[in-house]
């Protein structure tokens, strides 16, 4: 660039906006050269080695452990098992009791007298090397009792069933219960259903997935004295500080937790880990440093799942298309344990089943149940997912016992742009938004007119290749959360963020944040967002995180949280910043406040161009402190802490065209498009990448990935052969967008993006494979849309599940009833479901 | 114990190993190059990928005493003794083909590899000539874009994909 010699004296234009720029990551230079810090990377002097022996086994009394030949082995250090462990080890937190009642047997970190899944820690090695306590696993010899596996929650609630942990007499953890009638939010649902015209009943299953983030879990433990700090590939450092005080009684003054690089968590690594309470157990006790690092198979058979729900989903509705009440009742599968956040998954759903539709009426009712498998908990939408699945699906279902364009069934119900803030029947204020001018938006990405006219042909010429178009029109709670309203259900913790920000005396800029990064990209867009509020350039922030001695106040990262909350919380650190450097400025230029105005990063004397001083000169003059106002102190640096009062709402339209080979029942997107509106957008590259991963793992749901038990417990999918996270040739180009209408709850405006693709894509997908071969008598697949199930929902009838997965899927190792087709009133209301 | 000796990034390296030892794990625990990581332990993910004699290969299937005497080229070693990136690095990075970056440095390797087999791969071609190596965060376009916008370069071509970001 040339910079001319007039360039001074001409009108200056204002400063380019770094938000909306889409700059290239900062992170990315170490990622890419291989110059990373993952956990496993870390070696101390000194340091041992972890390994842990797991249960094979689903359900069964422990009657002895032998460690002696173990203990043997070469390189091993010491074994110890849940007996040795049982005085100190707590239990594993749960911060969400949903109801005052709720049952929680507690969650021991190894097993002591009983296991519950395939994977519970019974025994740990203790060696030198990695190897030698890998060696040392399979000489531990473990005398089980069998007791009978409990995996189907239809069973695991009947009377009389077996029992997952007998002393507490039930497999039903709560029963959570929002009725919007009751609330004052919305009328008698029960009525509503007894007034309609119509009603649609549907059994959904959103099966039980695994997050699978590519970083398998890790954690270094280095005692110090009294003192320990944990490295841990963690989403969440400053919770897992909290959480290990309270567990292990370390007083939290003396613990310090680092999450280095992070590769990816998706919720899976929102977590207290067993392995991090057992590593920090044992370092104390050596008073060595301690690794443990776990493999992929353990990964996937112990770190916590995802979904795992039976839907019944009911919806009543006039002749002409609107609707009139919702009912949703669900059994939500908890695992054996119930972690950090277990519980309040399907009830952060509970308020996201409404959707965009303005139902007058809403009831919701969750039982969490107690199974013999790895725990459930938050993976990406959290809740959310689920919710929209079930509307989305049964918006469909609708509009097809109508008669109606599902499209146009949904455009009659959904909330109209001049509507907002809308006050839905769940009790939540919707923000902004224009669902109309996404939905054209990814029509015309589509190219919706020409793929319908398509359809219409291989319709009429009896192709074995249908083609079908499926939508989504979603929205979700984002920005996590009101310390308030998380308070009202009875969660542990806030929701608020932190950051601080330090101005160097070379006029570098460091930002604090509370909120950990493991792949969003953080350090780019809070840099942005600095850059804009002190006028300093992009290069010159640096954001630091993950480290709670530097660190020292956070919530975390997750639920689409960081840019509405943490981001807003850097911009008010950065507004203190600025309102402290004005007054410096003011003694140092000899003028009032009110006369100085603050733009590109200086303060000048309104009217008096070519004085001024830069903030980065007023950072440089409080360092040196000669010269400064008598009534403050000598620095500009500021913290702030945010708490929301609201959650936004990202909303988008989500279409997917399908191929389905009516011969094979392979299915194939044809084309996905959508426009989420995600509010102001910080960095356009980011967003995209966001959309982009989330839609991977929506479709994924629909149409790869299943954690599936065989009929003794054991997780057939234990590995990546059989757990199908999509590679680069299973998915599709995705064409998208974004309409723009700020969140008004927070200065950026922004909504969050970090889920959107992942809670929209599902029903999409689903719902064009059911239009293709809706006209063959086909109303549900169960997900994911194998082959074999959609050939035999075409070819036998139901939705193609039964066999797939008789005797080897929890739910379809009981009698699966398929699909209802539309109900009566009647049949909806009495149900013998 | 077997004596292995391999020239890793341009270093000679002499170790004692035990012949069960995976070559990714000789590279991490013994060398210090950490830079390569273990994602799966059935060799389907390829985060390990590494380049053997300038071919491609996850280093989680290769035994150490296998690569006795031979080059290996990891992430570490990719990019030119100045430190200017190699065209496929400067691509994930301009493209945003990576998120939490741990598929990456295995990513790149299997990248640079396809287009030494096909310096001009179509959408297809990559995303089949990639398929070994599984991303959990950015869904593959961007990795799509980033591997056709390297080979553009690396072909002296001035072909490039669409920008990212464009639609905001």
């Amino acid at each position: 660039m040339t910079v001319t010699e007039d360039a001074a004296t001409t009108q200056v234009p204002g400063p380019e906006k770094e938000v909306g720029k889409a700059r290239k990551r900062k992170e990315d230079a170490r990622l890419i050269t291989g110059r990373t810090t993952w956990t496993d990377n870390m070696v101390l002097p000194g340091m041992l080695h972890l390994s842990v022996v797991r249960s094979p086994v689903a359900h069964a009394r422990i009657t002895g452990v032998d460690v002696s030949a173990a203990k043997e082995s070469p390189g091993v250090v010491t074994v110890l098992t849940g007996r040795d462990l049982a005085e100190e080890q707590g239990s594993i937190p749960c911060a969400w009791p949903v109801t005052p009642d709720m049952k929680n047997p507690g969650h021991p970190s190894i097993a002591v007298d009983r296991v519950n899944h395939v994977g519970e820690a019974v025994a740990v090695i203790v060696a030198r090397s990695r190897t030698a306590a890998a060696d040392a696993v399979e000489l531990v010899d473990v005398d089980y009792d069998l007791l009978p596996p409990v995996l189907d929650m239809e069973e695991a609630v009947r009377e009389g069933a077996d029992l997952v942990h007998d002393d507490l007499g039930t497999n039903t953890s709560y029963h959570f219960v929002f009725d919007a009638g009751e609330a004052g939010t919305g009328g008698d649902t029960e009525q509503a259903f007894a007034d309609a015209d119509v009603v649609v009943s549907r059994r959904f299953v959103n099966q039980r997935l695994i997050p699978a983030f590519m970083e398998p879990r890790s954690v270094v433990v280095q005692p110090q004295g009294d003192n320990f700090t944990m490295w841990s590939a963690t989403q969440i450092p400053h919770v897992l500080r909290v959480m290990l005080a309270m567990v292990t009684g370390i007083p939290e003054h003396k613990l310090r937790v680092v999450a280095p690089d992070v590769g990816g968590g998706f919720g899976g690594k929102l977590q207290v880990n067993p392995e991090e309470i057992l590593a920090l157990l044992i370092a104390r006790r050596l008073g060595k440093p301690v690794k443990w690092t776990e493999t992929r198979s353990e990964s996937l058979m112990t770190a916590h799942h995802g979904r795992d729900q039976v839907q019944f989903i009911d919806v009543a509705a006039d002749r002409e298309g609107n609707v009139k009440g919702l009912r949703v009742r669900l059994l939500a599968d908890m695992g054996a344990y119930l972690r950090l956040i277990t519980p309040g998954v399907p009830a952060l759903g509970a308020f996201m089943f409404p959707g965009i539709y303005k139902f007058p009426a809403y009831r919701f009712e969750c039982d969490g149940v107690f199974t013999n498998k790895v725990p459930t908990d938050a993976y990406r939408g959290a809740g959310r997912p689920e919710a929209t699945f079930a509307v989305e699906r049964i918006m469909d279902e609708l509009a097809v016992e109508l008669g109606m364009d599902p499209l146009e069934l949904r455009r009659r119900n959904w909330i109209q742009s001049q509507e907002f803030p809308f006050t839905t029947v769940a009790g939540l204020e919707y923000d902004s938004g224009d669902y109309d001018a996404a939905t054209q938006q990814a029509l015309d990405l589509l190219g919706y007119s020409e793929l319908r006219e398509e359809q219409r042909r291989r319709r009429e010429s009896n192709d074995p290749v249908q083609l079908g178009i499926g939508f989504s029109t979603f929205t979700e709670m984002c920005g996590l959360a009101p310390s308030r309203v998380l308070g009202s259900l009875s969660y542990g913790a806030g929701g608020w963020e932190s950051a601080s920000i330090r101005m160097l005396p070379t006029g570098k800029v460091e930002v604090v944040t509370g909120s950990t990064p493991h792949g969003q990209g953080h350090e780019t867009a809070w840099s942005q967002l600095v850059a804009d509020s002190l006028g300093v350039p992009f290069e010159d922030v640096e954001v630091l995180h993950g480290d709670t001695a530097v660190a020292p106040r956070g919530m975390d990262t997750y639920g689409s949280r960081s840019l509405v909350v943490g981001g807003t919380a850097v911009i008010k650190a950065a507004d203190k910043v600025v309102a402290k450097a004005r007054k410096v400025a003011a003694h140092l230029l000899e003028a009032s406040e009110d006369d100085l105005e603050f733009s590109g990063g200086k303060f000048s004397v309104r009217g008096t161009p070519g004085s001024g001083l830069s903030i980065q000169e007023i950072a440089l003059a409080v360092f040196a402190a000669h010269d400064y106002p008598e009534d403050v102190e000598p620095t500009i640096d500021a913290d702030a802490t945010f708490d929301p009062v609201n959650f936004s709402f990202p909303h988008g339209t989500h279409v997917c065209a399908m191929e389905v080979d009516t011969d094979t029942g392979f299915v194939k997107i044809r084309k996905y498009a959508c426009v989420d509106d995600v509010g102001t957008i910080v960095n356009p590259l980011i967003v995209e990448g966001q959309v982009h991963g989330g839609l991977a793992q929506g479709i994924a749901q629909a149409l790869y990935e299943e954690a599936v038990y065989d009929a003794d417990g054991n997780l057939t999918t234990g590995t990546f052969v059989d757990y199908l996270v999509p590679s680069a040739a299973d998915l599709p180009h995705f064409d998208t967008g974004n309409t723009v209408h700020v969140a008004p709850g927070n200065p950026i405006g922004a909504k969050g993006v970090g889920e959107a693709g992942c809670i929209a894509s599902t029903p999409a997908v689903v719902n064009a494979a059911l239009d293709a071969v809706r006209h063959l008598g086909v109303s549900d697949i169960r997900m994911p849309l194998t082959p074999e199930r959609v050939w035999r929902a075409i070819h036998q009838g139901g939705d193609g599940g039964d066999r797939a997965t008789a005797g080897s899927n929890a739910y379809g190792g009981a009698q699966t009833e398929t699909t209802a087709g539309v109900s009566t009133p009647q049949s909806a209301l009495g149900g013998d479901r | 114990m077997t004596r292995v000796s391999m020239q890793v990034d341009g270093v000679t390296y002499t170790d004692e190993v035990e012949p069960r030892t995976l070559l990714v794990h000789h590279l991490r625990e013994a060398l210090g190059k950490v830079g390569t990581v273990v994602g799966c332990d059935t060799s389907n993910c390829g985060a390990c990928t590494v380049h053997l004699d300038g071919q491609a290969v996850k280093s989680c299937t290769v035994l150490a005493v296998q690569a006795d005497g031979a080059e290996v080229t990891t992430i570490e070693g990719v990019a030119a003794p100045d430190g200017s990136l190699h065209p496929v690095q400067k691509a994930f990075h301009e493209m945003h083909g990576l998120q939490c970056g741990y598929c990456t440095p295995g990513m790149i390797m299997a990248s640079i590899d396809l287009l030494k087999e096909n310096p001009n791969p179509s959408d297809t071609e990559v995303r089949e000539g990639i398929e070994g190596n599984l991303c959990r965060c950015t869904g593959y376009q961007n990795i799509v874009r980033a591997v056709q916008q390297a080979a553009g370069e690396l072909s002296g071509s001035a072909t490039t994909p669409e920008t990212t970001g464009a639609q905001a």
